[in-house]
């Protein structure tokens, strides 16, 4: 009990820097006009007037897919299947068939990826082992329709 | 040929006073974006100056609503009541040199009378349209309005009171004097105290920021208005508005000189010129009382319902009071009220 009476001092810090009964309006009114007042006079809008002028992503920026192609103009893609497998999505779509040529033993002959359900997460980036997926710094990618929006195999090679 | 320029000076400066409301709703948007590093409108028409014009147009357009359950013709007299009382107000204010719709003998009380009905329309609004959140809008707004308008009524009695007239014509003119020191004589200068009474009540007559509890955005929707669409809703945005210019008009004759300057001799027959020179001067009064009150807007945060009824209960009308005393004590015992002038 005595113990208790002794340490009055050790109150928990409180966030407010002022006791209540202290708190004033004046001077926190006049500081905030002026700070108000010398956005104005500055005028130095952090607006990017969107469509007259783009920004540039930052690197990094997870945006649309593309397929990438080996030094002979071939699709690196070997329809492995690892990256509908991590899609936490399940956007990608892949049937594959038998290559013709000697160094693998499949390609995708179709490679569809459903950007409307696609989260950007770029796992499929991730899982890929021949570096055949990737996401492109591309946010633009509005479209008319939903049909629009499913990207096969020629799409995402020629972006 | 008097009533036909009695009619022509009512069109025109009600006119005048609705052809105000679209620019300063312009003024608002930018001002407000630049003190938040935004840009504001700026697409329609050169700098965005249509955009009040767009928003109009869009209003028009909307679909009239009327919901269900509503007491619907109280419902549509609210708007009505907001709007009417607010540009009628406007009537005894001289916006030049002895130049206003109409002057009675009671002045600045007409306009005192006539202001407050608007209460009744926000009260309306609240009450017809069926809804929690416009009730509690309405609700507020009433107490707030008739509790701040003792304090704005006890500040305007200590300006009567030293001016001996409520013809607001005599009060500019008492307002005016010559010499260096000339700006003195303004009422802010000889009744501080009633000048800052009468610029807060004014915001909490207005219903503006810090003081919008009716409206409150983030807890009632937006309050007495809320179920009301179209041009219902525009009539009460155009309301409010024409009420923060009146206020501002009434702050500007009233403690600031009105159509006056301090050093421009007040001819005793004024010509086409003095007229327009005198219009000028009490635009650009208006335009920065107008521009403090934006400038407040996007300052202040809003105050709590409870600390709105303290301020105005606890500290302004005894405040009021006070410098209603002081004046009447200064008066009996002939001192020339707080700052001595030496002519």
């Amino acid at each position: 009990m005595a113990n208790h009476e002794e340490t009055p001092e050790e109150k928990p810090e409180t966030a407010t820097t002022e006791p209540r009964e202290k708190a004033t309006f004046g001077m926190p009114l006049i500081k905030g006009l002026a700070n108000t007042l010398s956005h104005i006079l500055r005028n130095e809008p952090n607006t990017i007037h969107y469509p007259a002028e783009k920004r540039t992503p930052f690197p990094g920026y997870r945006g649309e897919h593309r397929l990438k192609r080996d030094e002979l103009g071939r699709e690196k893609c070997v329809a492995c299947f690892l990256c509908s497998t991590a899609c936490p999505a399940h956007c990608i779509e892949i049937v594959a068939e038998e290559a013709p040529w000697g160094d693998r033993e499949k390609r995708p002959r179709l490679f569809n990826i459903d950007m409307m359900r696609c989260i950007y997460c770029g796992m499929c980036e991730e899982a890929c082992p021949c570096d055949a997926i990737e996401l492109t710094p591309v946010y633009n990618i509005p479209s008319r329709s939903r049909g629009e929006k499913i990207y096969n195999k020629e799409k995402l090679l020629s972006l | 040929m008097d009533v036909f320029f009695a009619i022509l000076r009512a069109v025109v400066i009600f006119a005048a006073v609705l052809q105000v409301v679209p620019a300063l709703v312009y003024f608002e948007r930018r001002l407000a974006a630049w003190i938040q590093d935004r840009i504001g409108p700026n697409q329609v028409g050169p700098v965005g100056l249509l955009q009040p014009l767009a928003d109009v147009i869009k209003l028009a357009f909307k679909e009239d609503l009327t919901p269900e359950g509503v007491d619907k013709w109280i419902y549509r007299l609210g708007p009505a009541l907001v709007y009417a009382p607010a540009i009628l107000a406007f009537t005894v204010i001289p916006v030049g040199m002895d130049l206003q719709v109409a002057s009675f003998d009671v002045g600045v009380i007409f306009l005192l009378t006539i202001g407050s009905f608007s209460v009744y329309g926000l009260a309306f609004g609240g009450w017809a349209s069926n809804n929690k959140y416009s009730l509690l809008g309405g609700l507020r707004a009433s107490a707030q309005m008739i509790s701040y308008e003792v304090a704005l009524g006890l500040s305007v009695i200590a300006i009567l009171m030293t001016a001996e007239t409520v013809d607001l014509n005599s009060i500019i003119r008492q307002q005016w004097a010559a010499g260096t020191l000339g700006l003195l004589q303004w009422n802010i200068f000889q009744q501080p105290l009633a000048a800052g009474i009468f610029l807060v009540a004014a915001f909490a007559e207005t219903n503006r920021l810090p003081f919008d509890l009716a409206e409150c955005e983030a807890e009632l929707v937006g309050g007495f208005h809320t179920e009301y669409t179209g041009l219902k809703f525009a009539m009460f945005f155009m309301g409010e508005y024409v009420a923060m210019i009146t206020m501002s008009a009434l702050m500007v004759t009233m403690f600031l000189g009105g159509w006056s300057l301090p050093w421009v001799e007040i001819p005793t027959t004024p010509g086409v010129g003095d007229i327009a020179l005198s219009i000028g001067i009490f635009m650009s009064k208006l335009i920065v009382l107008l521009f403090f009150y934006i400038w407040v807007r996007w300052t202040l945060p809003r105050f709590r319902y409870d600390q709105l009824m303290g301020i105005g209960w606890k500290v302004f009308i005894p405040l009021s009071l006070l410098n209603l005393g002081l004046t009447a004590l200064s008066g009996v015992l002939g001192w020339n009220w707080l700052i001595p002038l030496p002519w």
